[in-house]
């Protein structure tokens, strides 16, 4: 049984206008999307702004109100908030956020920020949790006099990675990190994606990783779900994603990721803009009428696609021509 | 017009703040060239002031805050030696700047037509009727479907790609011969961004200009490029072609940020990190090389005691002689992170 499972689930806000202010329409940040998160893997979650995706990640962690759908941990639906005391689900689920700033508390010591899950979950005492701390700072690599330091005194690669400490202070089964390492240069962003990794093997936590850059999530994640206007467009493994995607968003996506090969750029660059050329032409092939993207089909025991059965076989069709 | 290729002559730049009664340099002996018909890209991490220099070559230091020294030679005039209403004339005119965050660098209260013919306003004697067809046509140059309708809106109507598309119609509005863009694509997506730099690509070659193009990412380096220089702490540490710094990198520094990067090939490995940190300002060192701290099983003897700039190979330039004998310590064996 995987960890999590997603069904269905649709995030709509209400749009209010007129005199009586009443909810005239509704903007579907999510709209109907399932998958699964198996234990001990990173699971990648990937779109552009506004494709829903951090409203996912919220909703996973239990911060956003679901409209329906459900999200299924230990045979329970933990939107539910009955269910989540009963599980421990907020014990079990932790969240890491992009901006690490803002998400940690600048009036408190980074003894107490890594601390607080530690007093709402565990009843430690003093010494005990100041052990803990402690291990907690030499597991992502900081020295014990990080403990009387405020969060502006750190470098933001150290403060992302007390974010991921404070994360995995309660020995959680999944963590959503959103955008972890976005807001960091490439040589810390390295270190705090090896630190991610090397957490995982210790202590077998999943992973939702939520990111929009592709290069990353190739690193990071063995299965990667696309998602676009508020619906999943495509998932499968890392292989079927970068080598044989399917939906046309999904090529676009990859079309568009600036290679460091200098000596193939010209040709990257015509590759990427006869993708855009097809996006234009065939645009109404891949979603509905209402621009929808249409429900995810089974192309292989690992990947679906969202496309009707007949259009998705033909596309396979063709490829495989191509190849031939 | 001068013809001479090499219109911008960046000679033995400082630029120092002041931090407590003391200035620091934020950017040192900063040697550089731009040819027209070229892309230069400047990257370096946050903090290596590569953004300094951008904004020193504009003239938008407060000088009483600042110390700058050396000399900029654009067309044969020396930028750091004009007053206020002197810069004026080059600022809009014959330089463009194109700024990160397209909605901060907007006016939230003017339409996009009045925001793009200010520049007009003060760099040409456009009538207004002229003024308002340029803008149309800048629009349209910059790949905005409906200039008309564009035109009357203001910038929280657009998203961000479009905003980011005004900022370069305002940059490109007077025809520059150099335009600095800072960080354009950062706040975008991936397939906004490709569309961005396709735009600056063809203004590029249409205008004969030159561009500094400052990014911390290096893929977009890769694509667009002509020319790259890498900054560490203030330095340029390597200079040369796309070709030569992507596929024959020579510094430390450039080959640990080549390596720390995600790559296809190698996704189940751990990536590689550059130990330590950048130096903050305060505690810069002003002699030796700033990234040996850096690189600490690299033996003391392999660096200069005070960097120059080497030639490898014609238009390759490295700092420091430790190149020679850099290798990564996984790569030797012997020595462990």
């Amino acid at each position: 049984m995987s960890l999590v499972e997603i069904k269905n689930l649709k995030v709509h806000y209400p749009i209010r206008s007129g005199f009586w202010n009443r909810v005239t329409d509704s903007v579907k940040a999510v709209d109907g999307i399932s998958f699964n998160i198996e234990a001990g893997e990173t699971y990648g979650l990937v779109g552009e702004s506004g494709s829903g995706k951090s409203t996912t990640g919220k909703s996973v962690v239990g911060l956003e109100k679901v409209t329906s759908g459900s999200i299924m941990y230990q045979g329970k639906d933990i939107t539910q908030k009955r269910n989540r005391k009963e599980l421990d689900y907020n014990h079990d689920v932790q969240m890491i956020f992009q901006d690490s700033l803002s998400s940690l508390n600048p009036r408190k010591r980074i003894e107490d920020i890594i601390a607080e899950p530690l007093r709402n979950f565990e009843h430690l005492s003093k010494d005990e949790e100041k052990l803990r701390v402690l291990q907690l700072l030499d597991i992502v690599g900081l020295d014990a006099d990080a403990l009387y330091k405020y969060p502006h005194q750190f470098s933001g690669g150290q403060r992302q990675r007390i974010g991921v400490a404070r994360a995995v202070a309660t020995n959680p089964k999944l963590i959503i990190a959103d955008e972890p390492v976005s807001a960091l240069d490439l040589s810390v962003q390295a270190q705090v994606l090896n630190f991610m990794k090397k957490i995982q093997r210790e202590f077998g936590i999943s992973y939702l990783f939520i990111s929009h850059d592709l290069g990353v999530v190739r690193h990071m994640c063995n299965n990667i779900a696309i998602m676009n206007r508020g619906r999943l467009v495509e998932i499968g493994t890392r292989d079927d994603i970068y080598n044989h995607p399917i939906h046309i968003y999904t090529k676009r996506l990859l079309a568009a990721i600036p290679e460091t090969n200098v000596n193939d750029r010209l040709q990257h660059r015509k590759d990427r803009l006869a993708v855009e050329e097809i996006y234009r032409e065939q645009q109404d092939k891949y979603y509905d009428k209402d621009g929808k993207a249409f429900p995810l089909v089974p192309v292989s025991p690992t990947h679906s696609v969202a496309l009707p059965q007949d259009v998705a076989n033909e596309i396979i069709k063709q490829e495989g021509e191509v190849k031939a | 017009m001068e013809t001479t290729s090499d219109f911008l002559n960046i000679k033995d730049v400082n630029t120092a703040f002041k931090i407590n009664g003391k200035y620091y340099d934020a950017i040192s002996h900063i040697n550089l060239k731009v040819h027209h018909d070229e892309i230069l890209a400047i990257v370096g991490e946050s903090g290596c002031g590569k953004s300094t220099l951008a904004t020193t070559i504009m003239g938008l230091h407060d000088p009483s805050e600042t110390k700058i020294s050396g000399e900029i030679e654009f067309e044969g005039t020396d930028l750091l030696k004009l007053d206020e209403a002197g810069y004026n004339k080059f600022r809009g005119a014959k330089i463009g700047m194109i700024f990160q965050d397209p909605l901060s660098a907007l006016n939230p209260l003017k339409r996009i037509e009045d925001q793009i013919s200010e520049v007009m306003t003060y760099h040409t004697n456009f009538t207004a009727e002229q003024k308002h067809k340029r803008v149309l046509e800048l629009l349209d140059e910059v790949g905005i479907v409906n200039p008309e309708r564009t035109a009357r809106q203001f910038p929280h109507q657009l998203s961000g790609g479009m905003r980011q598309r005004v900022i370069i119609a305002i940059a490109i509005a007077c025809k520059p011969d150099l335009i600095i863009a800072d960080e354009p694509t950062t706040a975008l997506d991936v397939t906004i961004q490709a569309q961005i730099l396709d735009v600056l690509r063809k203004i590029q070659q249409e205008n004969h200009a030159g561009i500094i193009l400052i990014t911390h990412d290096l893929g977009v380096v890769a694509e667009t490029a002509d020319r790259v220089a890498v900054m560490y702490a203030g330095q340029i540490v390597e200079e040369g072609t796309a070709d030569q710094i992507f596929n024959k990198p020579k510094h430390p520094y450039t080959r640990s940020l080549l390596r720390s990067m995600p790559q296809r090939d190698n996704e189940n490995d751990d990536l590689y990190v550059i130990q330590g940190n950048v130096p903050s300002l305060q505690k810069m060192p002003t002699t030796g090389d700033r990234f040996a701290p850096r690189i600490p099983w690299i033996d003391a003897s392999a660096h200069e005691a005070n960097p120059s700039m080497h030639e490898v190979e014609p238009g390759h330039e490295v700092r420091c002689t430790c190149y020679k004998s850099f290798t990564f310590p996984d790569q030797t064996g012997s020595v462990k992170v």
